[in-house]
């Protein structure tokens, strides 16, 4: 336990430590997770074999990475983005891979070694770069979403890859990988049922067909291992972790795709009224259970059929985008995936084995940096083609040139068929993680050297906006229903969050776009886009809360403009000074009209009774303001209790201030239409 | 009167319709106004709209108020003189309801042929609206801007039905006089016992009342 304790203690420490550092000195958390990886292995060896698990683990971050960003996307963008899928995607796997096994047949020994090589350095790391772009804003620009687009295909395109490279074996490796067959079955078959447990003994089975790299050395070994035993289908089908490993292939075809009409029909009708389930429970903790069941639930039915996770996920993401629980979904994961994917780029840095890479040194940086020159010609090549402006082709060219996460996975493979041998092995894998720690050095290199050359070029056209401000507006009751239809009558973009299951699907019956999801969680709110939101419109039914969340707003996001429903004059002050810009007394106006229905019902004349209301209004809120700066300045003198007695004599206040105001109100009502005295006329023209 | 078509089509024989747009915002504090409303909103064929009733939120209804314009062929403005001119309501009401393509404009006929006048209130004495007065113009000069408006919109102007000093009226016991004289000014109208050639180019349509009444109906139009 102590173990586990001092290991989580340690990666805890060098993400809380390294990350914020790297942040402040502009290198994106993404180079401060990895060069905390390479503080605690290689360089203090504070940890050590146990980062081939963690990163199985760790992956899962990835998975759930895909997930989100498909919750991002409808069916319908993902559509719009199909030429650009298959081109864009398609033309950079061929183009890159072809490249990259010509030069390499002439360096190998075999063809089809050199075919694997270049597929496997073909993609680039999903991983670093989508976090890399969301982080710095750059997934709605054109060049993000053109990246995000070659991505999405070399995911999709890891699975024919597999296929294909048991196909690819060559003959001289093959008795070493009958040998490797033979120690994967043993090993398996000494039985772990449970899943960490399947999935390291397969990582032990790869590591011996390795032909014994100890999980101490050879970086090389142990990243092979770590992403082989990730895809345990792959190398674990002796364990019986595969639905599919024995079906003939229109069969497996089957299977296949059944699984995914189960992701995709499943996501679309049984979700729903599990979550509105789920929901009606209001344990927020069961809800996050039921999000990350949804995930690891895909993964691992992905995983026995030999899919990808992170495609199958992303595909559930896709299909759950139009559901009203998506920010709820992505706030739910969002933390997750973020330690996950950090923890996932530590293990990366610690992987990396210094000794190897100080052996060959001037090798594997002479190779990194030629692929990573390669895919970015291709990269830059193919932005000219489909013809990105100046600042989204080098973020385009820049941001993929790297390898990834999926190579560790097709390098563990091939050296498993005996596509490529283990010491090459080894060489690429540390090109795999040099590529990729040198990956946040390019985004550095585009906003310190493109960007500003670029900006100071008059001709550069200014960037599309593709979302205008828009207003959030938190509790669709009574109250924010009615606030939402006038904004959108007025033709404002609104989204609608409310924590009532019931009620968002009540709104959502009668057609109001509106959202599942606690409005005071600050992640909530990023998912449902507040750095583009202009106006914020605070409508929830839990006053204290109410406070604590325009207290929130106003501190991190100082230029919206907060509107509150106030439920009284209390509240009405804490949210003034908690910095709402606009308060709203939920009963004020209703209550004044019922009056002014009632006089006009006792035969009043309707516009005196309209004057009446008007001066009463501006009596009332004339007293607020007074009261208020007496309020504040107690406020800080005394805590609740205080607060409390102050706002009984203030009640006895504004009750004498009312009576004392009362025989002043006709006259003010009456200032402008009062005449002039009898005679004012008369007596000066007699 | 070729312009009155209530006078060609029925030959003088219905009675006119006549419609009082009401405009006081401080009516319990009215001493000549109440009195008139109090006397004539009942009429036959007399149609009384307190516009600030109707609209206190100055939210006025133009389609409602346009069909009322077609049910009838005379128009009244009844107010207190505000500055020269009509209380706020009465512009909104003009500003709102007159509009093109109704009012005025090659297709805005809807008012050709109607008659108009304004029935009003003043606080200075009649002495005061003159060329020597205080006020300097006449109570017919000075809603010229109504003239014009009901001219634009092809109405028939009919001088003003005006009473002066009204803040003295009640205690120098005017009021039930003015009262009468607009009971008999509204049913002549009605009735068409006004001789409206003759009123035409009079300063006021009080001045003398009693000469502007013939006895029979559609005499007045006969000329």
């Amino acid at each position: 336990m102590s173990g586990v304790l001092f290991q989580l203690f340690v990666y805890l420490c060098a993400a809380v430590i390294a990350v914020p550092l790297a942040k402040r000195l502009g290198l994106g958390s993404v180079l401060g997770y990895l060069i905390a990886g390479i503080v605690i292995g290689p360089v203090f060896h504070i940890v050590g074999s146990e980062t081939e698990q963690l990163q199985h683990f760790a992956e899962l971050g990835v998975v759930m990475m895909l997930f989100l960003v498909g919750l991002e996307l409808k069916p319908q963008l993902l559509w719009q983005m199909r030429a650009r899928l298959l081109g864009l995607g398609g033309l950079q796997v061929l183009a890159t891979a072809g490249g990259i096994a010509a030069i390499a047949v002439l360096l190998l020994d075999h063809w089809r070694t050199a075919v694997a090589t270049g597929l496997l350095l073909a993609l680039s790391s999903t991983a670093i770069v989508l976090q890399t772009l969301s982080e710095k804003g750059l997934m709605k620009t054109d060049g993000g979403r053109a990246g995000f687009a070659v991505l999405l295909f070399q995911d999709i395109a890891v699975i024919p890859m597999l296929a294909l490279i048991p196909l690819l074996a060559v003959p001289e490796i093959i008795e070493v990988a009958q040998h490797a067959a033979g120690a994967a079955v043993e090993a398996a078959s000494t039985g772990v049922a449970a899943a960490t447990g399947a999935a390291a003994t397969p990582g032990a089975a790869v590591e011996a067909a390795a032909t014994g790299i100890a999980a101490t050395t050879g970086a090389a070994g142990a990243a092979a291992a770590a992403e082989a035993a990730s895809h345990g289908a792959e190398s674990g089908h002796a364990a019986g972790l595969s639905l599919v490993a024995r079906l003939s292939g229109w069969r497996y075809a089957l299977v296949v795709l059944g699984a995914v009409a189960f992701v995709v029909l499943g996501g679309h009708f049984l979700s729903r009224p599990l979550f509105r389930f789920i929901a009606a429970s209001h344990l927020r903790e069961s809800f996050t259970a039921a999000a990350l069941l949804l995930v690891v639930g895909i993964a691992l039915l992905m995983t026995l059929v030999d899919l990808s996770p992170a495609l199958g996920t992303f595909l559930a993401g896709v299909v759950l985008a139009d559901s009203e629980f998506r920010h709820e979904l992505e706030s739910d994961i969002e933390p997750f995936k973020g330690l996950l994917l950090g923890l996932f780029f530590i293990t990366v840095g610690a992987g990396i084995d210094f000794a190897v890479l100080f052996g060959e040194l001037l090798t594997v940086l002479v190779l990194t940096l030629g692929v990573m020159a390669i895919k970015g010609l291709v990269l830059f090549g193919l932005g000219r083609l489909f013809r990105l402006r100046a600042a989204d082709h080098w973020l385009f060219a820049l941001s993929l040139a790297q390898a990834g996460e999926f190579g560790f996975v097709l390098l563990a493979f091939s050296t498993q068929n005996a596509v490529i041998p283990p010491e090459l092995g080894k060489l690429l894998s540390l090109v795999v993680a040099l590529s990729m720690l040198l990956t946040p050095v390019l985004f550095i290199g585009y906003d310190r050297l493109v960007l500003p050359r670029l900006r100071s070029g008059a001709d550069q056209p200014p960037d599309r906006i593709d979302e205008q401000g828009s207003v959030i507006i938190a509790g669709v009751g009574r109250f924010g229903q009615v606030v939402n239809r006038l904004l959108i009558a007025a033709g404002v973009k609104t989204v609608v969050l409310d924590h009532e299951a019931g009620i968002v699907e009540r709104m959502r019956q009668i057609g109001i776009r509106s959202y599942f999801g606690d409005a005071s969680r600050p992640d909530l709110l990023q998912a449902a886009g507040i750095e583009q939101a202009s106006a914020f419109v605070v409508a929830i039914d839990d006053r204290d809360r109410a406070v604590e969340l325009v207290a929130y707003l106003k501190r991190e996001y100082p230029r919206l403009f907060i509107v509150v429903r106030a439920f009284d004059v209390d509240n009405l002050y804490l949210l003034r000074t908690a910095g709402a810009d606009a308060t709203v007394r939920e009963v004020f106006e209703g209550s004044l009209d019922a009056a002014a229905a009632t006089l006009r019902g006792l035969g009043h004349h309707p516009f005196a009774v309209e004057k009446l209301k008007r001066a009463f209004r501006r009596h009332d809120e004339d007293t607020l303001d007074e009261l208020h700066a007496l309020w504040d300045r107690d406020l800080e003198l005394a805590k609740n209790r205080a607060l409390l007695e102050r706002v009984r004599a203030r009640t006895a206040a504004e009750l004498e201030i009312t009576a004392r105001d009362r025989s002043r109100l006709h006259d003010r009502t009456e200032r402008g239409w009062t005449p002039p005295p009898k005679g004012y006329r008369t007596t000066r023209e007699d | 009167m070729s312009a009155d078509p209530a006078s060609q089509s029925f030959a003088g024989q219905e009675p006119r319709r006549i419609l009082v747009l009401f405009a006081h915002p401080s009516l319990d504090r009215s001493e000549a106004n109440a009195p008139m409303v109090a006397a004539a909103r009942d009429l036959e064929a007399v149609t009384y709209v307190d516009l600030y009733a109707e609209y206190p939120a100055f939210e006025i209804d133009i389609d409602r108020e346009q069909q009322l314009l077609l049910e009838h062929d005379v128009i009244c403005f009844q107010h207190p003189l505000y500055w020269y001119s009509t209380p706020a309501m009465l512009k909104e009401w003009q500003d709102l309801v007159l509009e093109h393509g109704f009012a005025y404009g090659s297709k805005g006929t809807a008012l050709q042929g109607k008659l108009f006048f304004s029935a009003t209130t003043a606080g200075g004495a009649e002495s005061a609206y003159s060329a020597r007065g205080e006020n300097h113009f006449t109570i017919r000069e000075l809603l010229h801007p109504l003239e014009q408006t009901a001219q634009l919109c092809g109405m028939i102007y009919l001088p003003p039905f005006a009473l002066f000093g009204a803040r003295t009226a009640v205690d120098d016991g005017r009021i039930a006089a003015h009262v009468a004289d607009w009971v008999r000014l509204l049913t002549a109208l009605r009735d068409r016992r006004l001789d409206i050639a003759r009123a035409l180019p009079r300063p006021r349509l009080n001045d003398n009342l009693e000469s502007l009444l013939t006895a029979a109906a559609a005499s007045e139009e006969e000329r």
